[in-house]
């Protein structure tokens, strides 16, 4: 099943930030967005996942088959990196945490508590729960910030494997993945013309 | 959802969890009021029931900005609000954590620290009893305000000042059930009201806090 995309508009904070995007994510397919910092990266992520309402078009397929990564991992620190992934599985009905832990070659770090971990390990374990939740649809926000090349190249591996899989991605980042079978999109093109939102969203 | 709450309880009793925090506080509080109003026993019977509750109630609030914050600040909460949880059952699942993490050890403790401001004997009974159906209310409410209150920068005194008119007509019956018990009057007709506030409350609430939170999320 397709994500499709149709003749959206979205806001943030009450003003049109992107107008007129459409585009279609076929199962085994990339997307990478790009664009300038504040042009609706994040709004239209958080969007596709469900996290807002659009303004006007319609976003089909994504509903419940969607895993979300934000700006934030969503880890407890108190919880050690095998509770966090062992959780986040459990949330999705599902049990094995193993081949994402190897995916992100977390596993030696598996006992530790999550808030001891550095930025990057924290950012692998973010990612590393993307292949637990077992959804066909990957919604990334700048996935790579704070990671070294290396993990970088374990991330497009995950990638990769996803896609080969059957799944999709759809992903805003600024660096280059060597995903080479990725389309690109560029977002500048769809910037709202500047008015104010017809309506006051915060009461949608 | 049993997922979810095993992690909000394993929380709640690690380091930082705040597990214990209103319990003390609670000790703390019933522990000064003999000292502020003095060692007339006669005068402290008679507000023991009063007293413990509104300790009760305090001593609740001090934690309900953890209900949700802490994973709204982390970025949990847009991750669970994508999940297969519906967030109903999402901030059913946090009032009922954190009902078992401070509103159960208070009402287990309530008896005990009932001898400090002694209590009549009768009363034990029915101040536990009243505490058992009164608090899971409060952490209903309390839940609703914490999503009322989330995103803001230091929403806690806000939050406080939300709830706490939204906790007097808990506070009306369950002292009043408190204080008949331990003048050996009858306490059906309050705690009924009583019950009706908790179950009306872990009815209704979950959805309306489920609405406030898809509001604050985008």
């Amino acid at each position: 099943m397709m994500v499709t995309v149709t003749d959206l508009e979205i806001s943030r904070g009450g003003r049109a930030v992107l107008e007129g995007v459409s585009f279609v994510l076929a199962p085994g397919a990339a997307l990478i967005l790009r664009g300038p910092n504040g042009v609706g990266k994040t709004t239209l992520l958080r969007t596709v996942a469900g996290l807002q309402p659009p303004q006007a078009g319609s976003i089909s397929g994504a509903d419940d088959r969607m895993a979300y990564a934000g700006h934030s991992d969503g880890l407890k620190s108190m919880l050690t990196v095998a509770e966090n992934l062992s959780f986040w599985a459990a949330v999705f009905g599902r049990e094995d945490i193993d081949a994402a832990l190897a995916a992100f070659d977390l596993r030696d770090l598996a006992a530790r508590l999550a808030g001891s971990l550095s930025a990057g390990q924290k950012r692998r374990l973010g990612l590393a729960r993307l292949m637990v939740t077992g959804r066909p649809v990957w919604v990334l926000d700048e996935p790579t910030v704070s990671l070294d090349a290396a993990s970088v190249g374990l991330f497009a591996a995950a990638v990769r494997a996803h896609l080969a899989a059957g799944g999709s991605a759809l992903m805003a980042t600024h660096i280059d993945l060597g995903l080479e079978e990725a389309a690109v999109l560029d977002l500048s093109a769809f910037r709202a013309a500047p008015r104010a939102a017809q309506a006051d969203e915060a009461f949608l | 959802m049993r997922a979810l709450l095993a992690r909000d309880l394993r929380l709640g009793v690690r380091a930082g969890g705040g597990f214990g925090l209103g319990l003390a506080f609670f000790l703390i509080v019933t522990v000064l009021v003999p000292f502020g109003v003095g060692p007339e026993t006669a005068l402290l019977a008679r507000i023991a029931p009063g007293v413990l509750w509104i300790g009760a109630l305090l001593a609740c609030l001090l934690s309900l900005d953890r209900i949700l914050a802490l994973d709204w600040e982390d970025g949990s909460l847009d991750l669970l609000a994508t999940a297969p949880l519906p967030i109903e059952g999402v901030v059913s699942i946090k009032a009922l954590a954190h009902w078992i993490t401070t509103g159960l050890p208070l009402v287990l403790a309530a008896p005990l620290l009932g001898v400090l401001l002694n209590l009549a004997p009768d009363g034990y009974l029915w101040v536990l009893v009243s505490l058992a159906v009164g608090t899971p209310a409060l952490s209903v409410i309390g839940t609703f305000g914490a999503a009322l209150t989330i995103g803001l920068k230091r929403g806690g005194l806000l939050l406080s000042l939300l709830v706490l008119p939204l906790y007097v007509p808990t506070l009306i019956f369950g002292a009043e059930v408190a204080r008949r018990g331990a003048d050996g009057l009858d306490v059906a007709t309050p705690l009924m009201l009583l019950a009706g506030i908790s179950f009306g409350a872990m009815a209704l609430l979950p959805f309306a806090s489920a609405a406030v939170l898809r509001i604050n999320l985008r």
